[in-house]
């Protein structure tokens, strides 16, 4: 199953890093990653496989919401269907 | 291939634009819990309502959870009791009510509709039980929702129902005096009822529809204003495409959550309700959204055509998005549950007579419209069948929802809380129309009913 990770917030060193490793822990398995950084602001929007993730998708939800609030950062964990419903027909 | 800016337009209309499903509604036949002793339907309904629905909560919520998209309201709507209740011999159908609050209760939804009676062609003894039984039953329950259907298109229009609703309306009031009249805030009289609707106080599940069935609405004001917000000062022709647009996206989201909570829950997909359904909350009025199109404040000359045009491409855009389309599906304007709304009404620029022609040209009617408390009940009759008229003569669903406030008049307001918001007291016209309602009778079908 695939999901979409979101991170936006004020750009500092190590934020792809310590994303990225969260999903190493989980074993959650990155497919693409788009970032950019404009006048300081970050933003990335992570496509994930959880197919083969250790914890729920719910917990994997609030884990990632609890690191963006470590780093100062907004991080929303969403299910790829609501991207697909919407954007395509 | 998932686009980077469809991500966060996404993310932008959930977290901050007040993107969200309002609510899945299930529908419960109660067709087979006919029986003549009263507790016995009683204990058959309550059986039958909080086995069909006990997930309907919890797998509500894990569906927020998976895809991040609040789902505000959980809900059922039953087979009209005054059709599910003939049978039984007693009057006492404030009891069936009590019933129904008590499951709501079980089940943890917070409002359950269909203590309903459609009267367009006439009444039945049930019917008159069910009617009588209206002001004790809202005054006496916390969840419980009551509609009558007083006129079609076809049957034409009860104007002995009509008449009677204006005394059931004030009686009441009365009975809620203590809380601002609170119980008219959850009664809803009907031209041409939708068997379907899943928004509260007028869904009940009609007797066409299957055992049970999964109804979703879907809302996005703010997401609309905010796209329209974008478009600056572009022609109506752009606007109404980006509203159409804007619509097939929000109503995407209805479509996902009902095919889901249709399998989750082992019950059929019904339709999704794409109508625009404002909240008190900042950001969510349909009111700014006909202000950012270009009107000074809502209620001023040009609302109407605003309103029409918004009504028109929301449902266009809704229509590509679903499978099954129905309910309401349209644009609301309920006063007291829309910020501009309330600040229209309270500096006067909002009538009760503008809010009649809009009603024309969208979706619901004279929604939670506080009128003082002294209001004659043929007054509150006239006022229903205006827009009963409208919606008859113009084959669409009307509604009125109407709040005599006992104790208040115009100048002051009205305080309901939560989703029902606040109301101003709007001022009603003294002259009277008594003679007219105290006619009765019916009137009869357009001729545009004549359709064969």
């Amino acid at each position: 199953m695939k999901a979409v990770i979101t991170v936006v917030g004020a750009d500092r060193v190590g934020i792809i890093a310590k994303v990225s490793n969260k999903c190493l822990a989980c074993n959650v398995n990155i497919l693409d990653i788009t970032q950019h950084v404009v006048d300081e602001y970050f933003t990335m929007t992570m496509v994930v496989d959880t197919a083969a993730s250790t914890i729920p998708f719910t917990e994997l939800v609030d884990t990632m919401t609890e690191l963006g609030k470590e780093m100062g950062l907004v991080i929303h964990t969403m299910h790829e269907d609501i991207f697909n419903f919407m954007h395509k027909i | 291939m998932l686009e980077h800016y469809d991500i966060l337009e996404t993310i932008q209309m959930l977290k901050e634009e007040h993107l969200d499903i309002r609510t899945v509604t299930m529908g419960i036949s109660l067709l087979d819990c006919a029986h003549e002793d009263i507790d016995v339907f009683c204990q058959r309904i309550y059986d039958k309502i909080t086995k069909s629905a006990e997930f309907l909560v919890p797998r509500a919520c894990d569906i927020e959870k998976k895809y991040g998209i609040p789902i505000i309201n959980k809900r059922v709507a039953v087979t009209p009791i005054s059709v599910a209740a003939a049978a039984c011999k007693s009057s006492d159908y404030a009891k069936i009510a009590a019933t129904l609050d008590r499951a709501a209760a079980t089940l943890g939804i917070n409002f359950i509709g269909g203590y309903s009676a459609l009267v367009h062609g006439g009444f039945t003894n049930s019917d008159r039980k069910l009617l009588a039984s209206i002001p004790e039953a809202l005054s006496t329950t916390n969840c419980v929702c009551s509609s009558v259907n007083v006129a079609t298109s076809r049957s034409g229009i009860n104007m002995d129902a009509v008449a009677m609703m204006g005394h059931i309306i004030k009686d009441t009031a009365a009975l809620t005096a203590d809380r601002d009249s609170i119980g008219c805030a959850k009664l809803v009289v009907f031209a041409n009822a939708p068997e379907d609707n899943p928004f509260m106080a007028g869904a009940f599940h009609g007797v066409g529809q299957p055992e049970r069935v999964i109804n979703v609405g879907v809302s996005g004001p703010g997401v609309v204003r905010s796209a329209v917000a974008r478009a600056g000062d572009c022609s109506l022709s752009e606007l109404a495409d980006i509203i159409k647009k804007t619509a097939f996206k929000v109503t995407r989201m209805g479509q996902m959550v009902a095919h889901d909570a249709a399998q989750a829950l082992g019950v059929p997909y019904g339709i999704v309700d794409l109508s625009l359904a404002p909240t008190p909350a900042i950001g969510d009025s349909v009111a700014h959204i006909l202000e950012e199109m270009g009107l000074e404040t809502c209620g001023t000359h040009g609302t109407t055509a605003c309103l029409a045009m918004l009504n028109d491409a929301v449902k266009k855009g809704g229509m590509f998005a679903s499978s099954f389309v129905g309910g309401l599906s349209g644009a609301f304007i309920p006063v007291s549950e829309d910020a501009g709304m309330i600040d229209a009404a309270r500096g006067g620029v909002l009538t009760l007579d503008k809010l009649e022609a809009m009603t024309a040209v969208c979706s619901v009617g004279l929604d939670m419209i506080a009128v003082p408390g002294d209001t004659p009940a043929e007054t509150l009759s006239g006022i229903i069948a205006d827009e009963i008229s409208i919606g008859q003569v113009n084959h669409k669903t009307t509604a009125a929802r109407l709040i005599p406030v006992v104790g208040k008049g115009v100048g002051e307001e009205a305080e309901f809380g939560g989703l029902l918001g606040s109301a101003p007291i709007m001022p009603v016209h003294p002259q009277s129309c008594a003679r007219f309602i105290q006619r009765g009778g019916r009137i009869p079908a357009p001729t545009t009913a004549l359709k064969n």
